[in-house]
């Protein structure tokens, strides 16, 4: 088997990167070591509107909530609204991930990517010091799948990078570890995206209830690996913020997965090698949120990657303008949010509570999380002087 | 010895993501674990259902 492109993950990022490359008139493979594509989910499933309508046409089948705002909760229960569309690129609308991915993948397939499930990647093959594809296993079969270009979209597990000698491995500082319950209630609001914000309720990271249709909804929590004090502190964590907010709340699934919440990384390829989406530590740190970011990324590379092999050079100096093109915008905003991330864990619950009410008499509802975090800063100078010199 | 409990485990990878060493590994919905691993316990505070252990 020979392939110009051999994609490893089949997710968003995997799947766009191979439908761009597919469209492009190359061969390409994508394994996806699964049996089901896009399940089970490890996500919230929030994505901006805008974000998506850049990047595909949006089909209602796998839009389970389409947002009119967000709501921000402080320590002791405060809170205020943010609008539409406007919180971060965070919200907007709530899909559905095990539609969405599976479609995603079709969209691939039927540009001519060739998909196969229930395949895991095991190692990089290398002849003559070069690497020309993987070893891969499927239902107990080892076989070799030959390709001068590998893409890792192979998630927060991302194996590729290491194999070839990119260190991927994430600090328990930058990993933010989750578990979230998919909960009928009828205390739901359908229109807005909840987060709670608490270093009892979520330490070092936030609480979230996003909607996923009527009386229904994502309702989970994220824990700072480094903060994380006992064993499986996410589900206990989440049990309490249950027992709390939703006491009557029935809970049909349950989801658990680590989010990057890292700083960019140094290399995201090397020669014969590009990384993509969580595998690369695309998600943004300030939110989570790495739907967009990897997709967007997948299609970067996908372009870049078709242009490398027209040259018949995959070395790291022809794969580098994937890192320039994401670079800017995306991976600097990325790298400020992880500044700010790393300002904001600091803070104790006083500190929330003072942020949270000094918004309560501004017009919050106009605000995107940029605005918001200006107005933060004007209205809290002595208590945000570290972030004097962010640029947002 | 590092164990992973499997009743426990949800197979999300979030373990291998942290693993100093690379030796942990996710197949579909089990945890591998291979000879090189430490039992530094990093991944037992990682994992977001507590299915590891390092056990004397």
């Amino acid at each position: 088997m020979k392939y110009d492109v051999l994609v490893v993950g089949a997710g968003p990022a995997g799947s766009m990167a191979a439908k761009t490359l597919a469209e492009a008139g190359l061969s390409v493979v994508m394994l996806e070591k699964r049996q089901e594509i896009g399940d089970p989910v490890r996500c919230a499933e929030a994505v901006s509107k805008r974000g998506l309508k850049d990047l595909v046409e949006v089909d209602p089948r796998w839009i389970a909530a389409d947002l009119k705002g967000s709501r921000v909760f402080s320590p002791d229960g405060a809170s205020i609204v943010l609008s539409e569309e406007q919180s971060g690129g965070k919200t907007g609308y709530v899909l559905e991930r095990k539609i969405f991915d599976r479609t995603l993948a079709m969209e691939a397939a039927c540009a001519g990517a060739e998909v196969m499930v229930k395949t895991r990647a095991q190692g990089l093959l290398k002849r003559d010091g070069k690497i020309c594809g993987v070893s891969a296993i499927r239902s107990g079969d080892t076989f070799q799948i030959e390709a001068p270009l590998v893409i890792g979209a192979d998630g927060i597990e991302s194996k590729v990078g290491r194999w070839a000698g990119i260190d991927t491995t994430l600090k328990p500082k930058d990993i933010s570890t989750c578990a979230q319950f998919l909960v009928k209630d009828e205390s739901i609001d359908s229109n807005y995206c909840e987060f709670y914000f608490g270093n009892k309720i979520a330490p070092g990271a936030y609480a979230w209830i996003f909607p996923k249709g009527e009386k229904v909804a994502n309702v989970g929590l994220g824990v700072l690996g480094s903060r994380s004090s006992g064993i499986g502190e996410p589900l206990r964590l989440l049990q309490e913020f249950m027992k709390s907010h939703l006491p009557k709340g029935k809970v049909v699934e349950m989801d658990v997965g680590g989010v990057p919440v890292a700083p960019q990384l140094e290399a995201m390829t090397t020669d014969g090698v590009m990384l993509v989406g969580d595998a690369a530590h695309q998600s943004d740190p300030l939110t989570g949120g790495g739907i967009i970011t990897g997709m967007t990324a997948g299609v970067i590379a996908g372009e870049v990657a078709a242009d490398a092999i027209s040259r018949g050079d995959v070395k790291r100096a022809s794969l580098r303008d994937y890192e320039d093109r994401w670079k800017e915008p995306n991976g600097n905003k990325l790298q400020r949010h992880y500044d700010l991330k790393e300002f904001f864990i600091g803070l104790t619950d006083e500190d929330l509570n003072n942020l949270l009410h000094s918004l309560t008499n501004e017009d919050t509802v106009k605000m995107d999380l940029r605005d918001m975090l200006k107005s933060l800063l004007k209205l809290n100078p002595k208590l945000l002087w570290g972030l004097r010199h962010v640029i947002f | 010895m590092l164990s992973v409990n499997r009743y426990k485990c949800c197979y999300c990878g979030a373990c291998v993501s942290v693993c100093p060493t690379c030796s942990l590994e996710l197949v579909e919905t089990w945890i591998e674990v291979s000879q090189g691993c430490k039992e530094c316990g990093i991944c037992t505070k990682i994992c977001p259902v507590g299915a590891l252990e390092v056990k004397a």
